[in-house]
């Protein structure tokens, strides 16, 4: 398999292959080996806050979580088990109600084991962040659990 | 102004220990199917699994967002119950350190406030499995509603 066929299968496949982020309706919009990105369309069910039409900020972090998975195997080039160590995020402004969601994640520094990544969220302009988060993934390229 | 359906919904889980209406006014706690009861008080917080929650089908380990979800409403949850914010209180930021994978089980969590000032309150939470299997650790900084009630 060519570097191009991977990265083609794992666009294709990588929410398919999780049962979550199937669940949540994400969708892989573009990757390479440097970055993963995804979108979350709205759902009534995302709100945090019914009064003020607030997407809630766990479903931001679910996103963030997703992608930075995405950008680890993007990062590594091949199949691999990856589970988050850690997750911070900073919820810069509200995320509101009727708009996707959507996040660009990568990972800035690879060890043998861990992985570490940037993300950001945003709405309708990308220049317009709604969350910034960083994290740190652990990953192997056996199949059993790394964590 | 709606501020009252809070208040009525927060009457209703403090003295009949009934959530529902707490739960129906933060849609994404629905979604997860979070549970809340009273110990001693004390709110407790419980996700009951559901296949869909995995996110390593190899592993067999829930996608850490569910685990992320789950404590930053249990966080929610926990201010809007001890508390008397008027609405849900806005998350500036989550932290959360993953102690384990977590299994295909139901989750639990606790949560204690570190520190209230007038206007930021950090949250901390602690999520476990089967006892006491702890599965995570995550702490939210809220800001709270104006006294003032301006809505910001």
């Amino acid at each position: 398999m060519t570097d191009s066929d991977f990265y083609t299968a794992l666009a294709e496949r990588f929410v398919v292959s999780v049962p979550h982020m199937q669940e949540c309706g994400m969708r892989v919009d573009s990757l390479d080996a440097r970055h993963g990105q995804m979108s979350l369309p709205f759902r009534r069910e995302w709100l945090g806050d019914i009064e003020r039409g607030r997407i809630h900020t766990g479903v931001v972090t679910t996103l963030v979580d997703s992608v930075g998975g995405l950008a680890v195997i993007c990062a590594v080039g091949r199949s691999c088990a990856v589970a988050t160590l850690d997750l911070r995020v900073d919820y810069l402004r509200p995320a509101v109600a009727g708009r996707a969601l959507h996040c660009r994640a990568e990972c800035h520094r690879m060890t043998s084991t861990i992985a570490f990544v940037r993300a950001r969220v945003w709405q309708d302009g990308e220049a317009d962040d709604c969350a910034v988060a960083q994290g740190s993934f652990m990953w192997s390229l056996e199949s059993k659990p790394v964590a | 102004m709606n501020l009252g359906a809070w208040g009525e919904a927060r009457r209703r889980a403090r003295e009949q220990g009934d959530f529902s209406a707490l739960i129906a006014l933060i849609p994404y706690a629905g979604f997860l199917g979070v549970q809340v009861r009273l110990e001693e008080g004390e709110p407790r917080f419980r996700l009951p699994y559901r296949p869909s929650f995995i996110g390593a089908v190899a592993a067999k380990r829930l996608h850490g967002g569910v685990t992320a979800g789950f404590l930053e409403n249990a966080a929610t949850l926990h201010l809007l119950l001890t508390q008397d914010e008027p609405r849900v209180p806005k998350s500036i930021d989550f932290s959360i350190d993953y102690l384990r994978g977590g299994e295909a089980a139901e989750l639990h969590a606790s949560c204690s406030l570190v520190r209230q000032g007038r206007r930021v309150a950090l949250v901390q939470v602690r999520c476990w499995q089967d006892d006491s299997r702890e599965v995570a650790l995550a702490r939210v900084h809220f800001l709270l509603s104006n006294p003032a009630g301006d809505g910001t």
